[in-house]
């Protein structure tokens, strides 16, 4: 199994990822901790929006929605 | 939406040495509105839908002989605050003594809700935990070990299931006691590793010197770490002392990474939430979410999701329409059988002329006119618009929408408060606190004017059916969507003028949490919708459409030289209106019906009528042939339409905008912007016709 770093916003539909970093500004960070979301979170790309560059996420079993800029400043590990 | 008697009338904090005040605090969209309905009798609207209740409300209730005050605060996610209700909250939460707090958490998504409640019991010594809705976790597999999660958080925890009123005894009780000063809640420490523990430590020396304070020093400590401007302000407004400024605690503070403490602070308390949640949560089915997967897939997909909004708002003005038909005439008839028999009982009292005058064809005319035209397609869009919103669709469509507010330069939840502004714009205008970002807000709050509001509404549908659509409600519904479709991207596209020039910038960041799906309350839905929505909006039409009817009377009666008040003021802004497609009559309607949107149409047929033909409040074919007997053509319709759209808001919206904005430069601007856009459009439009 390899594992691979890559941003958020790149985790396809059904796609599972465990949050390794966050690069976000001191604002986002702390929104996204809010919902839960700080390193080690598992998260998993439900689905993308009818237009694009919004994307539904599940994070401790509630569905968050981020902008594709937004979820582009956390990386995420994911497994082959 | 949400604009009731209730929530305009119970607003405002208690005095701070009042007795037996709870406030009552959690996550967005985990029923506090419910438990606070719940307990204290009052109809706080709900919705499934984050950032519903903006500002604090006010209930009361018994419990064994005492009086307890409930404050419903915003949804908040943690006590790091960012937008305006948010900040309402937290401050309620730190610096309100009170003799509680009832922190309400989601049993569905428990482990997330404990992030915000471990931050609470952090700065108080008097929580109550209550896990609501625990029978749609019992539903859907999820077991909670109460007693072990009182345990763990070291505060009493009261199962609930507040929509059936299942647990609030229990809460009223523990309340009771905490009330009485019998129970001090104390939490445990939550670790946040050595490097924090450290800093923290030497941080508390200082800070024990320079107190006592009100809040642990551990607490502020915290905060010292994670440095909060907002908070920062309210700490040393309510102190007299910005413990920032201290030399000793600014020395140490430089000598620590901060964002990397503020990063591990974070991170210990949601670790520390999730060793709580697996030692008192158990997921008895793993794929409990299966069925709001599967649903999402489709509403939220790129195929389908489009053509769900659409189809699902034309279905509703269908819906509305084809409902609306036969109660509209029955209603009629029955106005104008009363209006012969009430004329009857003037003659035979021989009532002065002006007076029969007055109160028949000013008063009566008027009010009825607003009754049968509005009444029935309220009463039944509202209902139907409220259950999409019990369902928890309105997120989804901000989900949808987004992509346009982005490219349109405005904040992810304009489309939230957009929604809002369709049940009315001043409840539109304040949802905008949602927003956080200043710049953002401000566009929102200058846009939402764009959304027929509810008032409005009626207006659009009557001149569609009359001009347009004829018999056919189907075409009729396809019309009053794309004229919702026309008031969005006008709206849109106003927010993206504003961000380009006056209010430049780039789009902040923002979240959404798309709450599960949940069964509508159907029958408390119909309730609730009619006596609050279309009995509020029917009362203040009626209110504001009498004097208005007076109004024109007298203005239509006093003779002034050839003609009368009226013809002279209607004749004078002929040429004005003909230029944007109008005329005099729709102009000055549009101008006294600045009060209430509602009254709109009924001036103008009151300014139409006054002028001679007389006609009892009669079904739509009435009205076209008092339309196009007043040279009406399909044009001046479409002008009317769009300057309905786009024109300066009512007075409360205005009031509303005032109060939000603080500015009298901004209002001004929020009335002549639209107006400017809808005279534009007019223009163009009549132009072509």
């Amino acid at each position: 199994m390899e594992e691979k770093r890559i941003p958020l916003c790149s985790l396809t539909e059904g796609e599972v990822g465990r949050v390794c970093s966050i690069t976000a500004t001191e604002g986002l960070r702390r929104r996204l901790s809010d919902l839960g979301l700080v390193r080690g979170t598992m998260v998993e790309n439900l689905c993308s929006g009818p237009f694009g560059g919004i994307a539904a996420y599940c994070v401790k079993g509630t569905v968050v929605a981020l902008r594709r800029t937004d979820a582009g400043k956390v990386e995420v590990c994911v497994w082959d | 939406m949400g604009l009731t008697k209730q929530s305009m009338k119970y607003n405002g904090v208690p005095s701070k040495n009042a007795k037996n005040v709870l406030g009552l605090a959690g996550n967005p969209n985990v029923g506090k509105s419910t438990v606070f309905n719940a307990l204290t009798g009052l109809k706080q609207h709900t919705g499934n839908w984050t950032g519903k209740t903006v500002s604090t409300a006010v209930g009361e209730y018994t419990y064994r002989g005492e009086t307890y005050r409930l404050v419903d605060l915003p949804g908040i996610y943690s006590l790091l605050a960012s937008s305006e209700e948010e900040r309402v909250a937290r401050d309620y939460l730190c610096f309100f003594p009170g003799q509680g707090v009832v922190v309400v958490a989601d049993a569905v998504c428990l482990e997330r809700n404990l992030n915000l409640v471990l931050q609470i019991c952090e700065v108080r010594g008097d929580v109550v935990l209550c896990v609501n809705l625990l029978d749609e976790a019992r539903k859907k597999g999820i077991e909670i070990d109460l007693d072990e999660l009182s345990l763990q958080l070291g505060i009493p925890v009261v199962g609930a299931a507040a929509r059936q009123g299942d647990g609030l005894m229990e809460l009223k009780a523990q309340t009771a006691e905490l009330c009485a000063g019998k129970i001090r809640t104390f939490c445990p420490k939550i670790p946040y590793g050595d490097a924090v523990e450290n800093a923290l430590s030497r941080l508390q020396v200082r800070i024990d010197a320079l107190g006592p304070f009100p809040l642990p020093s551990r607490w502020i400590a915290l905060r010292l770490l994670d440095s909060d401007p907002a908070l920062r302000g309210t700490m040393t407004r309510e102190w007299g002392i910005d413990l920032w400024e201290d030399r000793i605690l600014r020395k140490e503070l430089e000598l620590l990474d901060l964002p990397r403490l503020g990063e591990q602070i974070a991170e210990g308390r949601i670790c520390h939430a999730a060793r709580i949640a697996e030692q008192c949560i158990l997921f008895h089915c793993e794929t409990y979410n299966r069925f709001d997967r599967k649903t999402d897939n489709v509403v939220l997909s790129r195929k389908f999701g489009i053509p769900i909004l659409i189809g699902l708002l034309l279905l509703i003005f269908w819906l509305t329409v084809q409902g609306a038909n036969l109660p509209s005439q029955w209603l009629s008839n029955l106005f104008s059988a009363g209006g012969t028999w009430l004329s009857g009982l003037f003659s035979a009292w021989n009532a002065p002329g002006w007076l029969s005058g007055i109160l028949l064809d000013g008063v009566y005319r008027t009010l009825t006119w607003v009754v049968a035209v509005m009444l029935p397609p309220m009463a039944i869009f509202f209902p139907l618009f409220t259950l999409l919103e019990d369902l928890g669709y309105l997120p989804r469509v901000a989900f949808i929408m987004d992509p346009l507010c982005r490219h349109a330069g405005a904040h992810g939840k304009q489309a939230l408060t957009t929604c809002m502004g369709f049940g009315c714009n001043a409840c539109g205008v304040i949802g905008c606190r949602i927003i956080d970002s200043p710049r953002e807000r401000l566009i929102g709050i200058l846009t939402n004017s764009f959304i027929p509001c509810n008032g409005r509404f009626p207006f659009l549908l009557t001149l569609i059916t009359v001009f347009f659509a004829g018999e056919n409600s189907f075409a009729a519904a396809l019309l009053l969507t794309a004229c919702i479709l026309f008031a969005v991207s006008i709206s849109l596209l106003a927010s993206k003028f504003l961000s380009v020039t006056l209010l430049k910038g780039v789009p902040s960041s923002f979240s959404l949490e798309l709450p599960p799906y949940r069964v509508p309350q159907v029958g408390q839905v119909l309730v609730r919708s009619v006596l609050d929505r279309t009995l509020f909006v029917l009362g203040r039409a009626v209110l504001s459409a009498a004097p208005a009817g007076v109004l024109i009377w007298l203005m239509a009666n006093v003779p002034v030289g050839d003609g009368t008040l009226l013809s002279l003021c209607t004749l004078a802004l002929d040429p004005i209106a003909a230029v944007f497609g109008l005329d005099g009559v729709i102009l000055m309607a549009f101008l006294l019906g600045f009060p209430a949107n509602e009254i709109v149409l009924p001036l103008m047929l009151m300014g139409y009528l006054s002028t001679g033909t007389m006609v009892e409040a009669g079904d739509l074919t009435v009205l076209s042939q008092v339309l196009t007997d007043n040279g009406w053509t399909w044009v001046t319709a479409a002008c009317c339409i769009v300057f309905s759209v786009c024109h300066f808001p009512c007075a409360t919206t205005c009031r509303t905008i005032y109060k939000e904005t603080g500015s009298l430069k901004k209002t001004l601007f929020a009335m002549a912007f639209p107006t400017a856009v809808g005279l534009l459009l007019c223009f163009l439009l009549a132009r072509l016709g």
